[in-house]
């Protein structure tokens, strides 16, 4: 009796659910017009956040991380919608390898546009894929000429190239310290070698003789083999193209040695962290960063890092603040966040950003980029001269030509690219809310750069 | 000369380090035949606790010989408890599990400690502070600088000091009794757990010296140094004879002695321009030289193959390495 009663009961039961759903057969009424959530756009960052060089990476995370949170502060409405911006940040450990995988998991997850990668090394494998996928990516510090050369339409770079920088620190090295000798280490990465490459190249035309190549590699910190072997060389200078973890240990271990060699490093080498690695043993380090020192970025820039990450940029973040920015402006103005879409109104940029103003070139390239040449003084890199369009500047000469001058005659055109900013903000108000995270980074320009001036060495 | 005579040197300094690290290997795989991975990063945890208290101490007005004491002092206890802490809980379970799990744990508890770190202290390199003055001494043109002489001597001093203990006290004989049959040993009444526990305690205690060692002579500690280091030292003990306290000890310094003339050599020797005849010789070997110009075959970049390609042939010609063949007897 038991098992019939089931069996019917559920065939009741079934029946009931049937008829319940013919009668619910008329499409359900339209749910009242709630607002509709925010569409969510996703930007990737990547960089390494783990191993040698994780503090180089976080500092390039959090450049675009402040970006990102402060177009969602303000607010930003692209094609009519609301849009809410989300920042997918990626640990590519400095490793080509993880860097494609991450970068792959990146274009699967349809992020809409890439901030990364921190090197040269995992940017220029990383951006096949990319273009690819067609999402165009803006790299703050891949410094390898090869990444813009490869004729891929979204891939961009808001630093300088090696083949400027390069000839930029081996030409203040070859006129100012005159060496007879020079000896190039790399750490035999893209970029490490690259950079060295250039520096190579440009001290033999300039009639240095060059020792053969030394190279470590990006985890080496025992380099005492390497010195004492060219030390016995006696070269009057050494370049080393590397980053500040292997750069910091190999200063510190040629003072040791006692070689009074001057030594000249690159941009990954060129923070405040040598002085702390290398102690006493780093002053007079000449270093070159190929783009404008990070005390001349925009004020508001640096004030808001300050205080969203409780610590100072250390290298490229206002260069990954830019490049976050930039792709934010590009999707507005084409007011679409569709990679295919939005792509020309970024190659075709006209940006104020934290790093001053940026315009790309057929390749991608930052147009006129700036190096800057440091020389590490009281425990401090401290600027020297910034190279501008192949000119030589002081830090003051720089800030008088980017700065405003309102009682001068009319600055020249060339100074105007830094101005346009200025000129907004005299007029904040009107100006759209959204546009101004851009522009703010500009009235800031001119502050920190005076204020820095006094501390500057006084060339003779 | 003096150039050999620094790389020397340099070779004995980096050969101690790794052989004081190779003997905490050593005394663990000679005692239960696992490879501790995670050995290298309990270096590295004796690097960072040492940088905490002598950066905290640093200010403290304390003489400085005592602040660099007081960080060895706190470096080795942690590193020890660190050591049995790993023997607990993550071989003590498996021992009697195939020989590959401990090992997957190994690896994982390298992994864990490694992140542990970098939460703890940040991903930045840390400079080792120096607050005790490092005076170098010439000999020729070749510079010799205190750390490296109390790195030397100190390795030497505690593998005299790690040899006495295992052949000459009863707790010795005990080690000896476990490492040749472990169910034997407990049949004679010796506590086996309380035995391999104190191998990695000792190991892990040598540990944090050679961490100190490391971040006082390089001036940098930081998250990801343990990894080399043990897999160097690593080799190191696989080179002179795993298992073997005097092996340990001979493959660091033969280690890091080729690692350093590697170096400095590999680059001369296969510069084809320095080879007799051929700045004279004819075609573009004659162009490729002129002016004094180099064609370098192996750059220094090769001092890595060149280290382990030495291990290679060594286990080839002798698979249980250089002395190696006492197994019976291995502490």
């Amino acid at each position: 009796m038991n098992v019939p009663t089931k069996t019917l009961s559920l065939a009741v039961i079934s029946a009931v659910a049937l008829m319940g759903c013919g009668k619910e057969e008329p499409p359900p009424p339209p749910p009242v017009q709630a607002p509709p959530p925010p569409m969510v756009i996703k930007i990737g960052s990547v960089a390494p956040l783990t191993g040698g060089i994780a503090h180089l990476g976080k500092d390039n995370e959090n450049g675009a991380r402040l970006a990102v949170d402060e177009a969602n502060a303000a607010g930003v409405t692209i094609g009519g919608k609301k849009v809410k911006f989300e920042l997918v940040s990626e640990d590519d450990q400095a490793d080509p390898k993880v860097g494609n995988t991450v970068a792959q998991k990146l274009v699967d997850a349809k992020v809409a546009g890439i901030v990364g990668h921190l090197n040269s090394g995992t940017t220029i494998p990383a951006s096949a894929i990319y273009n690819g996928a067609g999402i165009p990516m803006i790299s703050g510090s891949a410094t390898n000429p090869a990444l813009t050369e490869q004729g891929f339409k979204g891939v961009f770079r808001v630093v300088g190239r090696d083949d400027q920088q390069g000839p930029a620190v081996a030409n203040y090295l070859a006129t100012n310290n005159k060496p007879k000798t020079v000896a190039v280490i790399d750490d035999a990465t893209a970029y490490g070698e690259g950079l060295a490459n250039e520096v190579e190249k440009t001290l033999k035309a300039a009639g240095v003789k060059v020792l053969p190549r030394e190279k470590g590699t990006d985890k080496t910190v025992d380099w005492k083999a390497v010195l004492t072997k060219i030390k016995g060389k006696k070269p009057d200078a050494v370049f080393y193209g590397g980053m500040d973890a292997t750069g910091g240990p190999l200063l510190k271990q040629a003072r040791e040695l006692k070689m009074t060699a001057v030594f000249a490093f690159g941009d990954g080498a060129c923070t405040d962290k040598m002085a702390e690695l290398a102690g006493a043993a780093a002053e007079g380090l000449v270093c070159s960063q190929a783009g404008i020192p990070v005390q001349a970025s925009g004020k508001k820039f640096l004030d808001a890092y300050k205080a969203k990450f409780k610590a100072d940029p250390i290298l490229y973040s206002p260069f990954t603040y830019d490049a976050a920015n930039m792709i934010i402006a590009a999707m507005k103005k084409a007011d679409s966040p569709d990679p295919a879409k939005y792509l020309p109104a970024l190659a075709a940029s006209d940006h104020n950003g934290a790093s001053g103003n940026i315009k790309f070139d057929e390749k991608g390239d930052r147009k006129d980029a700036e190096m800057t040449i440091f020389t590490l003084k009281d425990g401090k890199i401290t600027p020297l001269a910034i190279i501008k369009g192949g000119k030589s500047l002081t830090l003051d000469e720089y800030a008088a030509l980017s700065a405003p001058a309102p009682a001068a005659a009319p600055a020249q055109p060339a100074a105007m690219g830094g101005m346009q900013g200025m000129s907004g903000m005299a007029a904040p108000a009107p100006a759209q809310p959204a546009a101004m995270s851009g522009m703010q980074g500009m009235s800031g320009m001119a502050a920190p750069a005076a204020a820095q001036a006094p501390a500057a060495p006084a060339k003779k | 000369m003096d150039i050999l005579l620094q790389q020397i040197i340099n070779g004995l300094t980096t050969g101690s380090v790794y052989a004081v690290v190779a003997l905490g290997y050593t005394m663990v795989y000679g005692v239960i035949q696992l490879i501790n991975f995670a050995h290298g990063e309990v270096v590295m945890i004796g690097a960072m606790v040492a940088f905490s208290i002598i950066t905290s101490l640093a200010g403290s007005g304390m003489p400085p010989l005592a602040i660099v004491l007081a960080g060895v002092m706190a470096a080795i206890p942690a590193c020890m408890a660190i050591g049995y802490l790993l023997e607990r809980a993550a071989y003590r379970p498996l021992r009697h599990a195939p020989r590959l799990a401990p090992l997957i744990t190994a690896i994982g508890m390298s992994i864990i400690l490694q992140h542990a770190a970098l939460l703890i202290w940040g991903r930045n390199p840390l400079a080792f502070p120096q607050i005790i003055e490092n005076p170098s001494f010439s000999i020729g043109s070749a510079a010799i600088s205190a750390v490296q002489i109390t790195i030397i001597l100190l390795s030497l001093l505690m593998m005299a000091g790690l040899s006495w203990f295992v052949y000459r006290t009863r707790f010795g004989i005990a080690i000896r009794a476990t490492a040749e049959n472990v169910h034997v040993a407990s049949l004679m009444g010796i506590n086996a757990n309380r035995v391999i526990a104190a191998t990695f305690v000792i190991g892990a205690g040598l540990g944090a010296v050679a961490g100190v060692m490391y971040g006082s002579y390089y001036g940098i500690a930081h998250y990801t140094m343990g990894f080399t280091l043990g897999l160097k030292a690593f080799s190191a003990a696989v080179l002179g004879g795993i298992g073997n306290i005097a092996g340990a000890m001979l493959g660091g310094l033969l280690l890091g002695l080729v690692e350093a003339l590697g170096t400095g050599y590999i680059g001369d020797f296969s510069d084809l321009c320095r080879w007799p005849g051929a700045s004279e010789g004819m075609g573009w070997m004659g162009e490729r030289c002129a002016d004094g110009a180099h064609f370098v075959v192996f750059g220094s970049n090769y001092q890595d193959v060149f280290a382990f390609l030495m291990l290679i042939l060594v286990l080839v010609f002798r698979p249980s390495g250089l002395l190696g063949e006492r197994v019976s007897e291995r502490a």
